[in-house]
């Protein structure tokens, strides 16, 4: 019989940019404040899962924290990299291996946008000689589609970057912390039509560590918890629409969030209208909006009414990225879809400070994707 | 359109049809199903095939900022340039720059067919890559 797994801890350094200290340094930061605030001792923990895309090897964290002799494995799997260190740890301990361990994600990108190789990508080199090969490009023409086939319109796209930047505000984790009004974000320099400076995440830094233990072990803590309903990590469908595709089936299919996002409801048994709160990779504002419709919160073309009703506000029916998200918080690749665990940790455990959603929150639900088409979904009940 | 056409951005990607040119790509021998770019001559489960030189825009953007080098091997001088998908009949749906057309012209839907593109790389050298251009017989 598999065991129940718990959320028992979590800490976080700052996101935005530290040029004192390196990815892993914040890395360290974030595991020392969740054993800390857990009152446990490094000397506690009996595994580890980590890693980061761009700032170095999760595993020589143990200089800073102790050689305790545990296992630490590093984790490499590009943009679901924190969804991944907690999908190991998570099954780590539902298997009944270990009781308590730890995952942690952090990273320290350069300014400005990711420079991929076309190599790294198995793509030819004219496709990114003759400039093809960006990020921004495709989230640009995924919801320029979306848009043209479900009658969504940029002020859609600007109400949901102000909703982020107002979250922000409240989230001392954030980077961006001052509002934004709309026709700023709305008029600012646009970068790859329909979208603005405003609606796009920076690539940035930042840490997560999460404390995951067996029902046996929380109990014994005594510890504020959240039980891990669901973590499911998916690659991509056929006929699915990715970053870095030169061309694409004319059979056009499911997308790896959709995919992930049905079986973690199936893991949980659960569905969408259970879910108290929302974090939805939102790599840009569309992303928010299209993923809404993907995780099955409601149908293509709803987001329209449900942004301008204010239901995705953190006082409205289904708060979707109460601290700001990508958007505010900026995008360490490593570390960005742990944040997003961590904030429904603290959401759901009561302790989220200014941006604290009201009422009786039971079921976070998160969500992060990226490329080349991986996504992971998490759920945690309270 | 010139009756020389600089040296092809790359082997395999382009071929001449037509009095223009027209893209290749393969067909899985036991799916049927097509791939773009092309796959290696000498991969024994594709076959080569010659994409359709016209089809409907899918979906578009322009890319307003000059791209980091590496990858990109254009030139510093940078002007905005538009990028979509184009629909080509039949087969795929196929990424590339979109030339001749004001980018308020750019709608979903329109029709387009491919042109060869003279491609200036960072050393001034030209090569032929590929685009789409508004396709003014096929508006209909």
């Amino acid at each position: 019989m598999s065991e129940d797994v718990f959320i028992v801890g979590a800490g976080i350094h700052p996101f935005g940019r530290t040029p004192g200290l390196s990815g892993l340094q914040q890395g360290v930061f974030a595991v020392r404040q969740a054993l800390e605030r857990a009152g446990l001792a490094w000397r506690d923990i009996q595994f580890a899962f980590g890693g980061s895309d761009a700032a170095g090897n999760a595993d020589t964290m143990v200089s800073e924290l102790g050689l305790t002799g545990i296992p630490f494995i590093n984790v490499a799997n590009g943009c679901a990299t924190g969804g991944s260190a907690m999908f190991g740890a998570y099954s780590t301990i539902k298997s009944g291996e270990f009781d308590i361990g730890l995952a942690v994600g952090f990273d320290k990108h350069p300014r400005g946008s990711f420079s991929p190789l076309p190599g790294d990508w198995g793509l030819p080199d004219w496709y990114g000689e003759t400039g093809l090969m960006l990020t921004t490009q495709f989230f640009a023409m995924k919801i320029q589609r979306y848009m043209s086939l479900h009658g969504i319109t940029p002020h859609t796209l600007g109400a949901v970057a102000e909703k982020a930047f107002s979250n922000g505000v409240l989230a001392d984790h954030a980077w961006r912390r001052e509002a934004v009004d709309i026709d700023t974000i709305l008029h600012s320099q646009m970068v790859s039509d329909p979208l603005t400076k405003f609606m796009f995440c920076s690539p940035g830094e930042g840490a997560v560590a999460l404390l995951l233990a067996s029902g046996r072990k929380a109990r014994e803590l005594g510890l504020p918890a959240v039980r891990l309903r669901a973590a499911a990590v998916r690659t991509r469908p056929q006929g699915s629409f990715e970053v870095f595709s030169p061309a694409l089936d004319l059979e056009r299919g499911g997308s790896p969030t959709s995919v992930a996002s049905k079986a973690a409801y199936e893991m949980a048994g659960v569905g969408p209208e259970d879910i108290d709160i929302a974090q939805l990779q939102d790599t840009e504002a569309g992303a928010e909006i299209m993923h809404m419709a993907e995780n099955g919160f409601c149908a293509d073309g709803e987001q329209t009414a449900w942004i301008a009703e204010g239901r995705t506000r953190i006082d409205g029916s289904l708060p979707v990225n109460t601290d700001g998200g990508c958007l505010a918080c900026g995008e360490p690749i490593g570390a960005s879809g742990l944040r997003q665990v961590y904030e429904n940790y603290v959401q759901l455990i009561g302790q989220a400070g200014a941006r604290q959603a009201p009422g009786k929150l039971r079921l976070g639900y998160s969500h992060v994707y990226g490329a080349p088409g991986v996504s992971a979904v998490a759920i945690v009940e309270r | 359109m010139p009756d020389i056409l600089p040296v092809p951005i790359a082997d395999g990607l382009i071929c001449p049809d037509a009095g223009g040119i027209a893209l290749l790509a393969s067909r899985e021998r036991a799916s049927g199903r097509l791939c773009f770019p092309a796959r290696p001559e000498d991969d024994t489960g594709y076959d080569r095939i010659v994409l359709p030189r016209t089809g409907r825009l899918w979906s578009w953007t322009i890319q307003r900022f000059r791209p980091k080098s590496p990858p990109y091997a254009g030139p510093e001088a940078f002007e905005p340039y538009a990028v979509g998908y184009v629909e080509l009949d039949g087969a795929l749906i196929v990424e590339g720059r979109l030339v001749d057309v004001a980018f308020d012209d750019l709608a979903i839907g329109m029709a387009m067919r491919i042109v060869p593109l003279p491609f200036e790389m960072m050393d001034g050298a030209l090569r032929t890559s590929f685009g789409f251009a508004p396709d003014k017989g096929g508006e209909a």
